[in-house]
């Protein structure tokens, strides 16, 4: 594990001998079962990859061949292995990684088919040879959490019946402590620490290990108890000279030694190692400051924006397609409505709706401050639109990528709030430093800057013209951890001085339980549940709840009675009849839940759920199962 | 796929349709009175009125404009004002001989340029590369009537290999007028060479460095199945469609170089036609071009979405 660029996938990739044109191995062994790969002929290595080592990659949808069905996609891998039976083991494979219809699956191409299908044959093609190596990099980024967890299940189940061993790269610190025997972190292309996973989550022993656990926010944790940690600095980079630590201009316990000594690899416990001077001084690395973050928004205050029956149908191809059924929801002043639900069950349509991207169906109305807003961009006047704003997950696309960060922001300055000049640059001043951009970063264009820097760049935009509502649609998905715990403050942060509310899109529910007051949970267009953050996140949940909790990987450690939800999420153009969930709800009541949808009530105050289980009675059977205490 | 194509053909006719105003404003805002211009200055009016009629030049525009159209539907374009032969048969006539030409250079240029560009991709930075990447783009930046000349010089004057005009004897069969056209073919390959190549080059790259490639060379499979069943189609997909929808291009390279050698082409009509304001023969000449290049586009699309799935069926599902 490590950020991004520390070179976990350049270490997997020379293992394996694919290294890109400009890239070679100049010196070192890479032994798989005792062969150097290093030395081996074109024939071998193409042996080695066909019957010893396998790959499954991050984005499953480019890693499979766009124009070839995947019928003849997975046979190759046994073709190559000399099968005249590929076909038929093909159909064996698909259906050992549980793929419900192989015969029909097999006649698909890749774009027709979900993540977590696509997920599932590619790691049928990488088990056709029985490898004893399996490479994972980040094989569940970009799918959503409930299908992560049934990836990681069934990985989990294949390497006990197939005992190959398992080297997964990822920078999610719940999936690698929930997955792996032994943890090795990755800085600046050094391994900085190795050992048992249990003993490195539980005492990390590098002071890079220390921040990156850091930062994570744990489960219960909120914003209004502490800011997050983050590692202030960046990742030296490519061509600079490295310093004698690699670490030391990040470091909180550098010292002098740390800039003329290389740090040698210092054992540190049984089969543990850590690259440092002074492990002896971990304890030393300040705790985080319980200084909160941003007050908890007053729960009585009134609302911004409320929906009442807004509904989304979209055409298509002669189908209607239900994205939105009658939400009812309110937007308190100052408050962050967090927003979960697996991908499919309408987050982003709510969002667009709210944003005027697309006008709700007939009948649903909008109201902001009060006054009836219109449904579409084209109808909102300037002051409406200022009021609403939007940061993405991918800021490349909201940044016009011609023109500096300082012409971006003015422009929205213009826009959004009729500033032109003097009185523009006064504020694009302190908008800047608000999101903390330097000077030097305003003149930089968006492709000059990291990923954590353009979602500045994308929130400063958005703060433009002090809105009122900013949706945040998985802002944070695509960065780093220590980013990711920098720009979730600096959300709190704006806030804070701003009053503005978030609406908050997230599947990371640790992150939503972080900086969200309330939140909502959305399944196949449908609020199935609504309330206080704690009280959504404490039993008793609703079922679709409970079951999108269990399936989080914890840095803290793992329950282990996890409730699986079978199958995925049904099409919004055919939902089933009675409570929608009823296919896949572990605590249906056959007879009640396929014929009665249930309504949204409010159980406690402020606590709304649909379901024809009595709060009592979900409370009663959630007891059961074990709660994790608070990080 | 069926109503993919219905739409693209009713695309199709309405952009048709919409050229033929085009043509026939531009070729009624240019001589005011074509009689005029056709028997000079000095003729007395009645003769020019006579003519005027005779031509149909006198009716009202619209009748005219509805003359236009009927001949479009059943290919009558009444007579050349030069020489009083049916446009019809003139147009037919020259456009043979330029399909002739064109699908000659189409069959030398596209496998040429297309292996051309794989194989410097597949070499990518080595010398094979760098030859196959600069002798296309000389050949595209020269102008074909500078190409046409060496061509003309060195195959035809110094080495004798090949006529350097293509006015074939009457009564040659296919073959020797092919032999004929090879030269002028040989100049268009030069100049679409290039083109080509560097599409094709472009798209294979992008294919190697795709992760589906990673995914094959990791099953273990050879180069060669790689390249063979995983590169080559995806990388050539986009460089169909650019050759295809191209063609337009292909028709500006065709009149030069049907200029220099001569070749009795639509090219050279329409030159011709203008140069004498012969508006019946350049009317239709222009139409048949937005016909061929609006068919070649619209089996490029089709092509297209055929290669492609993701295309093909939609993503509905
Ligand atoms: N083909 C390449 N050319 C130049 N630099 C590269 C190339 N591939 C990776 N790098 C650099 O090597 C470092 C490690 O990258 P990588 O192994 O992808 O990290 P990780 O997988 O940990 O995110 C990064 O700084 C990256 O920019
Ligand atoms: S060697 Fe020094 S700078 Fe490097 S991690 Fe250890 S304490 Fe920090
Ligand atoms: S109504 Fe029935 S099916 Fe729906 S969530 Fe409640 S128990 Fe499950
Ligand atoms: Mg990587």
């Amino acid at each position: 594990m490590g950020e991004s660029g520390c070179g976990k996938s350049t270490t997997a990739y020379a293992a394996l001998r694919y290294l890109p044109a400009n890239g070679r191995i100049t010196g070192g062994k890479a032994l798989i079962d005792g062969t150097d790969v290093t030395h081996l002929k074109t024939g071998e290595l193409q042996r080695l990859r066909a019957t010893r080592v396998s790959m499954v990659y991050q984005d499953p949808g480019a890693a499979l061949n766009p124009s070839i069905r995947i019928g003849p996609q997975v046979e190759e891998a046994f073709t190559v292995l000399g099968h005249s039976d590929a076909r038929s083991r093909a159909l064996a494979a698909l259906d050992h990684v549980r793929i419900s219809d192989p015969r029909r699956v097999m006649a698909r191409y890749p774009h027709q088919l979900s993540g977590g299908m696509q997920q599932r044959v590619v790691i049928a093609m990488a088990l056709a040879c029985d490898p004893q190596l399996l490479v994972l990099d980040e094989p569940t980024t970009g799918l959503d959490a409930t299908v992560e967890a049934e990836v990681l299940d069934l990985i989990q189940a294949l390497r006990t019946e197939m005992g190959a061993a398992l080297l997964l790269i990822g920078h999610n610190l719940g999936v690698i402590r929930k997955m792996c025997d032994r943890v090795g972190v990755m800085y600046a292309g050094r391994l900085v620490e190795e050992g048992p996973a249990e003993a490195i989550f539980r005492e990390p022993r590098h002071p890079y290990t220390v921040g990156l656990l850091r930062c994570v926010p744990r489960l219960g944790s909120r914003k209004e108890d502490h800011r997050l940690e983050t590692i202030p600095g960046f990742l030296p980079q490519i061509g600079e000279s490295l310093p004698a630590c690699v670490f030391v201009d990040r470091c909180p316990i550098a010292t002098e030694v740390c800039r003329t000594e290389p740090p040698p690899a210092v054992p540190v416990g049984q089969g543990r190692f850590s690259l440092c001077h002074h492990t002896d001084r971990i304890a030393a690395i300040p705790a985080p400051a319980a200084e909160a973050s941003a007050p908890r928004a007053a729960q009585a205050a009134a609302p911004v924006l409320s929906l009442e029956g807004v509904s989304k149908t979209f055409k298509q191809a002669g189908h209607n397609v239900y994205a939105l059924a009658g939400i009812d929801l309110e937007l308190r002043a100052g408050e962050t409505l967090g927003l979960v639900g697996e991908s499919g069950s309408g987050k982003t349509t709510l969002a667009k709706t709210i944003l005027g991207i697309h006008a709700p169906d007939e009948g649903g109305v909008m109201t902001l401050k009060g006054e009836r807003l219109p449904g579409t961009v084209a109808e909102r006047g300037r002051e409406e639109k200022r009021s609403i704003q939007i940061v993405f997950q991918n800021p490349d696309s909201a940044l016009n990528r011609s023109h500096t960060v300082r012409g971006i922001l003015m422009r929205s300055l213009k826009k959004l709030a009729g500033l032109a000049g003097q009185a523009a640059e006064e504020r694009l001043e302190t908008l800047g430093q608000h999101v903390r951009l330097s000077s030097r970063h305003l003149d930089m264009r968006p492709r000059q800057l990291s990923g954590g820097l353009k979602q500045r760049v994308a929130i400063a935009r958005a703060f433009a013209g002090s809105p009122r509502i900013v949706v945040c649609d998985e802002p944070t998905s695509a960065l780093d951890v220590s980013v990711q715990a920098a720009i979730l403050n600096l959300l709190a942060d704006l806030q804070r001085d701003e009053g503005s509310s978030y609406v908050f899109i997230s599947h990371d529910l640790n992150v939503v339980r972080y900086l969200s007051d309330r939140i909502a949970v959305l399944y196949l267009g449908r609020l199935m549940e609504v309330g206080p953050a704690a009280t959504v996140f404490d039993p008793p949940h609703h079922p679709y709840t409970e079951a999108l909790l269990s399936a989080v990987p914890r840095v803290d450690g793992e329950p282990t009675d996890r409730i699986r939800l079978e199958g995925e999420i049904p099409s919004a153009a055919a939902p089933p009849a009675g409570c929608v969930f009823h296919t896949r709800c572990p605590r249906r009541i056959p007879g009640l839940c396929d014929v009665d949808e249930p309504d949204l009530k409010e159980v406690e105050p402020g606590h709304l759920m649909r379901c024809h289980i009595s709060v009592e009675e979900l409370r009663r059977v959630q007891a059961k199962v074990v709660e994790p205490a608070e990080a | 796929m069926v109503r993919f194509i219905a739409r693209r053909v009713a695309l199709a006719l309405v952009t048709l349709l919409l050229l033929s105003v085009i043509v026939f404003a531009i070729s009624n805002i240019l001589p005011q009175d074509v009689g005029r211009s056709i028997l000079g200055p000095f003729a007395p009016a009645p003769e020019v009125a006579a003519l005027n009629h005779r031509l149909g030049t006198d009716k009202p525009l619209l009748d005219q404009y509805a003359k236009l159209l009927k001949g479009m539907v059943t290919f009558n374009f009444g007579e050349s004002y030069q020489t009083g032969q049916p446009v019809g048969d003139l147009i037919k006539s020259t456009l043979q001989n330029s399909a002739k030409l064109a699908f000659l250079a189409f069959l030398l240029t596209v496998p040429l340029g297309i292996l051309g560009g794989v194989v410097a991709a597949l070499k990518q930075g080595t010398l094979v590369d760098r030859v196959i990447v600069m002798l296309g783009l000389a050949g595209s930046s020269i102008p074909e009537f500078v190409t046409g000349t060496f061509l003309v010089v060195i195959l035809g004057l110094e080495l004798h290999l090949l006529p350097t005009l293509a006015d074939w004897p009457p009564g040659s069969n296919i073959f020797q007028q092919m032999h004929y056209l090879l030269m002028p073919a040989l100049a268009l390959v030069l100049v679409y060479f290039g083109y080509i190549a560097r599409m094709a080059r472009a798209g294979t790259i992008v294919a190697l460095e795709s992760d589906y490639t990673r995914t094959a060379v990791m099953k273990g499979l050879s180069r060669a199945t790689v390249i063979r069943r995983h590169v080559l189609r995806n990388a050539l997909l986009p460089t169909i469609s650019v050759i295809a929808t191209q063609t337009g291009y292909l028709f500006g390279g065709l009149l030069a170089v049907e200029l220099i050698f001569n070749v009795n082409g639509l090219g050279r009509l329409l030159v011709t036609a203008a140069k004498a304001k012969d508006l019946p023969v350049l009317q239709a000449g222009v139409l048949v071009i937005g016909i061929i290049y609006m068919i070649a586009t619209l089996l490029a699309d089709i092509l297209i979405s055929w290669l492609n799935p993701r295309v093909r069926l939609g993503a509905e599902d």
